[in-house]
């Protein structure tokens, strides 16, 4: 390691300022405070910091995902029939060229604005950089996976001034730009599933809709619960299984990463929901149990993953309960009642996002006026 | 007056100070119209038309109107204006009058021109403000052109109705290529509009608020 560390401190001064490539200084520091933990010390303000910088924060929440990216792997290849190990790396190849395609265009992107802005480089895109591919259909052309990422880390992210500063959730940009863009790939009976011929996959003429369609249509699915709670059903590529989400959402809820309020909000916020549609019953799709809606589609994904980014949530506690309760709430109200777009998670999150700072202005003003009310009261 | 001035007024509005992307007027038919070509280029002349008409007639009887009824006026004339250029494009290009449908008559309500006309006409002389009307109409269509231009390059594969994109390479005909149904929506040239304004600024430092 000390051979490594004297490599970096050689390469120092070639990128510091004054340096003959100081203008990729910004590049230089990321890799540096990736390898090793940065020796800076604070000069003014707080001194105390806690030792989970961001990059920590990052890794925790991709090692998070991991349950679901491994067993989305797994299902790629269960549904066009293969098993075994022979399923989990047919899946693992299909994806890994997507995953490559995200990582490579939005760290590019990336990199060139924190030179241009002389910034830091900052983590955020690792962890968005693995949910873009985990939330497009597996036989999403790459290309679109790269127009989706430019899009989304351009005006998702960058135009706002860069992480932690975007109201979108970056990686819900990109589906939507996709999602609307190329409704054709992003939608329909094809799609989920993989078209490459290799290891003996049976591709020809596989097709089948998602629970979320078949559940639109006519109010039931040809899918188990149990399959549908453990993954084994046509969808985005890391949606599918709730158990492998609900191991995400543990280690996230251990580590303190995520916020329990959003995720319990958004989960009685659907049950909620549904509830109010099984008493309307209108349709056969309002008729369905209110529990159903969590282990379909997006919405365990959203939940654990997507509504609780803590840049684009609200950030005050009762925002967080209000915030989750409406997210939740929405996306069962457009999947019931929009049968245009069967995902309503997506478009629910982004709406919320979108009023997310609204929710923490009143939060903030109610308690002001409340501790207000208190003080004329002593007097 | 000298010529220099003159051009002044023709080439400001085309950049330093664009109607559209500095005064941010006239963005609601910027969105409407621009899925396109064809349309938007007859409707930033339209607007090109009325606008400079408008400022002539109003500069020419600016000294007689009581400043009290001044907007009732500046309707009268901008509403004459475009019922004839209405009355034009069904003549003439029916078609494209049918696409752009109520639009036409909405350019009474074109910020740009009431501007103008409020701004410029009713303090300046006929000549001037009928060049000033011009290039705030060039201006505008100048904005309209290049958005309808990545709008119907990109979500039609066309140009003015002709096929640029080459057949073969569309998913339909075995290639990879699909249209891309964002830039027929609206939102898609509010953004595209944006992205004008962020290379435009970039380029001009004196208009970036600090």
């Amino acid at each position: 390691m000390s051979g490594l560390r004297k490599l970096v401190d050689k390469m120092k001064p070639t990128f510091s300022e004054g340096g003959k490539l100081s203008f990729l200084g910004s590049t230089f520091d990321a890799f540096e405070t990736f390898l090793f933990v940065p020796d800076t010390t604070t000069s003014k303000g707080a001194h105390i910091r806690d030792c989970n910088d961001m990059k920590r924060v990052m890794i925790t929440v991709v090692i998070a995902l991991l349950p679901a990216f491994l067993f989305g792997c797994y299902n790629t290849g269960h549904l066009v029939g293969l098993a075994g190990w022979t399923a989990f790396f047919y899946g693992l190849v299909r994806v890994l060229p997507m995953v490559a395609t995200s990582y490579i265009v939005g760290l590019a992107i990336e990199f060139g604005f924190a030179q241009v802005r002389k910034h830091e480089v900052n983590e955020g895109f690792l962890v968005t950089g693995l949910l873009i591919p985990m939330i497009m259909p597996v036989s999403t052309p790459l290309w679109m996976v790269a127009l989706g990422t430019a899009f989304a880390v351009v005006f998702g992210k960058e135009v706002f001034g860069g992480t932690g500063m975007n109201v979108f959730n970056p990686a819900l940009v990109a589906r939507a730009f996709v999602f609307f863009a190329y409704t054709p790939s992003m939608s329909g009976e094809k799609v989920w599933f993989s078209d490459w011929t290799m290891m003996g996959a049976q591709v020809d003429g596989v097709s089948g809709a998602t629970a979320l369609e078949q559940l639109g249509n006519t109010g039931a699915m040809t899918f188990s619960n149990l399959d549908a709670f453990l993954g084994f059903i046509p969808g985005s590529f890391g949606e599918t299984s709730t158990l492998a989400i609900l191991i995400g959402a543990a280690i996230l809820l251990f580590t303190g990463i995520a916020s329990w309020r959003t995720m319990l909000s958004v989960v009685v916020g659907g049950l909620a929901m549904g509830a109010v549609f099984n008493l309307v019953g209108a349709t056969p799709y309002m008729q369905i149990p209110a529990w159903q809606h969590l282990l379909v589609g997006g919405f365990a994904f959203g939940a654990v993953f997507m509504a609780t980014d803590p840049v684009t949530s609200a950030q005050t506690n009762v925002g967080k309960y209000v915030y989750g309760f409406m997210t939740g709430a929405i996306a069962i109200m457009i999947r019931v009642i929009n049968p245009a777009y069967p995902e309503g998670m997506m478009l629910s999150i982004l709406f919320m996002n979108a009023l997310a700072p609204l929710i923490d202005y009143c939060v903030v003003e109610a308690n002001i006026r409340r501790r207000n009310k208190r003080v004329k009261l002593v007097k | 007056m000298s010529s220099v001035k003159n051009l002044k007024y023709l080439t400001g509005p085309l950049n330093a100070n664009n109607p559209v992307i500095v005064q941010i007027l006239g963005i609601c038919s910027a969105l409407a119209v621009t899925v396109k070509l064809k349309p938007a280029i007859v409707m930033g002349l339209s607007v090109m038309v009325v606008t400079a008409f408008a400022n002539l007639v109003m500069s020419l009887l600016r000294k007689g109107i009581p400043s009290r009824i001044r907007i009732i006026v500046q309707l009268v004339v901008i509403a004459a204006l475009v019922i004839l250029v209405d009355q034009f494009l069904k003549a003439y290009v029916y078609d494209v009058s049918k696409q752009l449908s109520v639009y036409v008559g909405l350019i009474i309500t074109n910020c740009i021109i009431m501007g103008r006309v409020e701004a410029f006409a009713l303090g300046n002389k006929p000549w001037a403000s009928f060049l000033d009307g011009i290039g705030n109409g060039l201006g505008y269509a100048s904005i309209l052109v290049t958005v309808a231009f990545f709008r119907e390059l990109f979500g039609s594969g066309q140009l003015l109705g002709f096929q640029i994109i080459p057949e073969s390479w569309y998913a339909a005909d075995g290639g990879f290529y699909y249209n891309n149904g964002l830039m027929l929506f609206p939102p898609m040239a509010l953004i595209l509009v944006g992205c004008i304004i962020w290379i435009h600024r970039s380029y001009n430092k004196d208009l970036q608020e600090k």
